[in-house]
């Protein structure tokens, strides 16, 4: 058709194609830049509901003894609070990342399938729905943790089956999200958008959805398999029945451990994307980023029984994990050192987005060495299922998935919205964020070590001092969340204008556009050199 | 500026928990994992310490160099870019570092991971058994068996009475073992998964259905050592500690008698139990 179509009428098409109007812009929409603000709105919301159930966790911890919730209902919030703020927040956030700024990235008019992208949008604000109200049935919502390992998992009351289904959901609009960006940047790139040229955001973001794709079924099969374990008496996982409870942990961990790069691969893009931006420098290592973070990518695929160190492997498997595990920190020091080798000798100017650049190179660095020690298998065995993993992976995902999605935010909203957000109350932002996460989860590593086991709802009295600092931190990093939430209406909103360039360290071709875009963007493709 | 004045802070934050800890001026709370009562303890505890200070060592150079580059390269001072943004000679100098680094590391690690895997010549075995929610403890080849359930009472935990010294890490039936020989421990659990652990000791153990795990220890002191159930499994997870009494051997064959005695009236007072009779019994438990 579109071969026939004159071309005059085509153009003339295209002039006058903007969005719906009212609500049905929102539910009807094929636009990649709409649907990328729903899933960022949309994970926004999320972080604050997971947050919420967070600071639940933390009041109860703040004295030894129990105060304000029941031990049943303490298991729930661990358990959701889990599951929302990674199947809620931190993925959804990194998909809308993706939807707004792949196509603007590589010269795509759109998402590859629009529709698809629709779809696979909508499908999360009924999972969550689904999942959050399972804590109003009778039982309550899940309890054994968002590892759901069996038997305990079994014991869930009433909520056990729509849980399943939400799992299901989430993973069923994960799936088509990574399939979209991998054809999106397969097929669509403006013809001289040669592959070690793309931004390496976009980089990041395929080999993430490689690993999407790879893994998410995994975990679809695990929760079946718990589904007809409950109610169609198989018996995969029920030791008495011939099955093998530890097979659940194999085929979840290698679920898992990927799931754990998909949550980080794309931060690694978003601050291979801004450091250069505020040092006026080009990212260091172009080449060995791709490289390293396809190894990372790799590896993830091979490292998921250091999750189960403690369950009894023969002692060739444990030594087999150990190793590999190891082996993470070479190609993840590699983009340690490339990011500080890029600000080496630059023009440095630390606007909110830097800040929380920098904020993220170093605390994700910490959270790397835990992660290092955590490899040790025979250091594990003191340290496994203890506060001391609790800092570990909080580090790698609140000031390093989390700052990154923050830093994204702000370093990409005045395009987005064409106006500038307020510098000042995000300076506020990111240093209350940056203070109140260190008194919130430093102190978790000495819980951890003293023999704070996680998952308690109370304690003995000489984890009470570290409990009560760790309490007070995430209250201040929980309220300060609000200064965020406030800034990005207020910009979305109003504001001071923003030029195309916005930073005048930027390039790529997102910055060639106007602020904000036009609804349609690189109908024709652009030339990159 | 104010990064370098968080980074100020912070060393001087870390300073002074360090300088708290090396002196024990917080007696009541601890910032590091304890050194233990075995020599597999001893040794965890050396492996932690060599990669927490490698790691250390790293951060302060990785650090220093970012820091020294936030203060002298930025734009306010006239700093004026770069545009350098390769060198395959320092790409490959800082991949093989590091491996070597981990090389150095994994060495000592697989030492200590296969001694703790070899429970070969134990003189006492005892099965542990998870409960949702206390622990069982066999003493196999003694025919001694018993639970151990968390003895903090409620109210303690209600807070209508104030908590004890051990609120929490205390129960009715300690474990008892002799000091200077090697224990075997096999954890199994009747119900859901949980996961047997002091940390004086060195390691923890899933303890799940279905599976018997094998582990040891060998304590080199006499004293009481506190731990708690590390896997989640259910409402009071929290609430099933375990209790280890390390006792001379001398003190433990007169605990085993009374808890024989305790058992069976009537037969306690027979001839000193022979390991070839009870070894069978044992086995099919």
């Amino acid at each position: 058709m579109s071969t026939a179509a004159p071309t005059h009428e085509h153009g003339h098409d295209h002039e006058h194609h903007g969005p719906a109007p009212g609500l049905s812009r929102w539910i009807l929409t094929t636009n990649h830049k709409d649907i990328g603000t729903l899933y960022l709105l949309f994970s926004l919301l999320m972080f604050f509901i997971g947050g919420a159930m967070a600071l639940v966790i933390r009041a109860e911890l703040f004295q030894p003894g129990l105060q304000i919730v029941d031990p049943h209902f303490f298991n729930q919030m661990t358990t959701m609070h889990a599951l929302v703020m990674i199947f809620g927040a931190v993925m959804p956030a990194f998909v809308g990342l993706a939807n707004w700024l792949i196509p603007i990235m590589i010269g795509a008019p759109d998402m590859a399938l629009p529709r698809m992208n629709n779809w696979s949008f909508w499908i999360m604000p009924f999972a969550f729905t689904l999942l959050l109200s399972t804590l109003f049935t009778a039982g309550g919502g899940p309890a054994g943790g968002w590892t759901l390992y069996p038997p305990l998992v079994l014991q869930t009351g009433e909520a056990f089956p729509f849980v399943i289904l939400a799992v299901h959901m989430m993973g069923a609009s994960s799936i088509m999200g990574a399939i979209n960006i991998v054809a999106t940047i397969l097929n669509l790139r403006a013809p001289t958008m040669t592959l070690m040229k793309m931004p390496l955001f976009v980089w990041t973001w395929l080999i993430t959805a490689f690993l999407l794709v790879a893994v998410m079924p995994v975990l679809a099969g695990a929760v079946t398999m718990l589904l007809t374990d409950k109610y169609f008496g198989t018996s995969f996982f029920n030791a008495a029945g011939g099955g093998d409870p530890v097979m659940f942990q194999h085929i979840f961990w290698f679920f898992g451990h990927p799931e754990v790069y998909i949550m980080i691969l794309p931060a690694f893009g978003v601050i291979s994307m801004i450091i250069p931006t505020f040092a006026r420098k080009p990212l260091f290592g172009y080449a060995s980023m791709v490289y390293a973070t396809a190894s990372i990518a790799f590896l993830s695929f091979i490292v998921w029984a250091h999750h189960m160190f403690t369950v009894g492997m023969p002692l060739a498997g444990e030594l087999f994990f150990m190793y590999a595990t190891m082996l993470i920190a070479v190609p993840t020091g590699v983009k340690v050192f490339n990011w500080v080798s890029t600000m080496w000798r630059g023009s440095m100017t630390f606007e909110t987005p830097m800040l929380f650049a920098i904020a993220f190179v170093i605390l994700f660095t910490i959270g790397g060495f835990s992660g290092l020690m955590l490899a040790i298998a025979p250091a594990d065995f003191q340290y496994h299922d203890t506060y001391f993993v609790v800092a570990h992976f909080h580090y790698v995902l609140v000031p390093g998935a989390v700052f990154s999605i923050m830093a994204a935010a702000y370093y990409w909203l005045p395009k987005w919205t064409g106006h500038m957000y307020n510098e000042k109350l995000g300076q506020w932002h990111f240093w209350l964020s940056v203070v109140g996460i260190n008194v919130l989860f430093f102190p978790q590593h000495f819980l951890g070590l003293a023999g704070m086991p996680r998952r308690i709802p109370d304690y003995a009295l000489q984890f009470t001092e570290f409990n009560m600092i760790s309490t007070v931190g995430a209250f201040i990093f929980g309220i300060s969340q609000l200064l965020f939430a406030y800034n990005v209406i207020q910009t979305i909103r109003g504001g001071a204008k923003a030029t195309d360039q916005v930073w005048e360290g930027a390039k790529g071709l997102e910055w060639t556009l106007s602020s904000p875009p036009p609804y349609h963007t690189f109908q024709t493709a652009p030339r990159v050199d | 500026m104010a990064i370098s004045r968080i980074a100020q802070g912070g060393v001087v934050a870390l300073g002074s928990a360090l300088w708290g800890w090396s002196t024990g001026a917080y007696a009541e709370y601890e910032l590091n994992m304890p050194q233990g009562v075995t020599s597999i303890s001893k040794d965890v505890y050396d492996l932690h310490m060599l990669i927490f200070w490698i790691c250390v060592a790293i951060g302060i150079g990785v650090f220093g160099v970012m820091f020294w580059s936030i203060y002298h390269h930025r734009k306010s001072r006239g700093a004026v870019a770069a545009q350098f943004h390769e060198s395959t000679v320092i790409e490959i100098i800082w991949t093989i570092i590091p491996m070597a680094i981990l090389i150095a590391m994994a060495v000592p690690a697989t030492g200590t991971l296969v001694r703790m895997a070899d429970a070969r010549d134990a003189e006492l075995t005892i099965k542990v058994t998870g409960y949702q929610w206390r622990w069982q403890y066999d003493y196999l080849d003694q025919g001694v068996s018993f639970f151990s359930t968390l003895s903090t009472p409620q109210a303690q935990i209600r807070n209508t009475a104030s908590k004890g010294e051990h609120y929490l890490l205390e129960v009715d039936n300690p474990l008892v073992v002799p000091v200077g020989k090697k224990v075997r421990i096999l954890t199994t659990a009747a119900d859901v998964i949980h996961s047997w652990w002091v940390p004086d000791l060195g390691w923890k153990k899933d303890a799940i259905p279905g599976f018997i795990n094998e582990a040891w220890t060998q304590i080199d002191k006499p004293g009481i050592y506190r731990g708690q159930c590390a896997e989640l499994c259910g409402r009071d997870h929290g609430f099933m500690p375990v209790v280890v009494k390390a006792v001379s051997p001398e003190e433990f064959e007169q605990w085993l008698v009374q808890m024989k005695a305790q058992a069976n009236p009537q037969t306690a007072q027979n001839k000193p139990v022979s390991l070839s009779a009870t070894v069978p019994g044992g086995q099919t438990l």
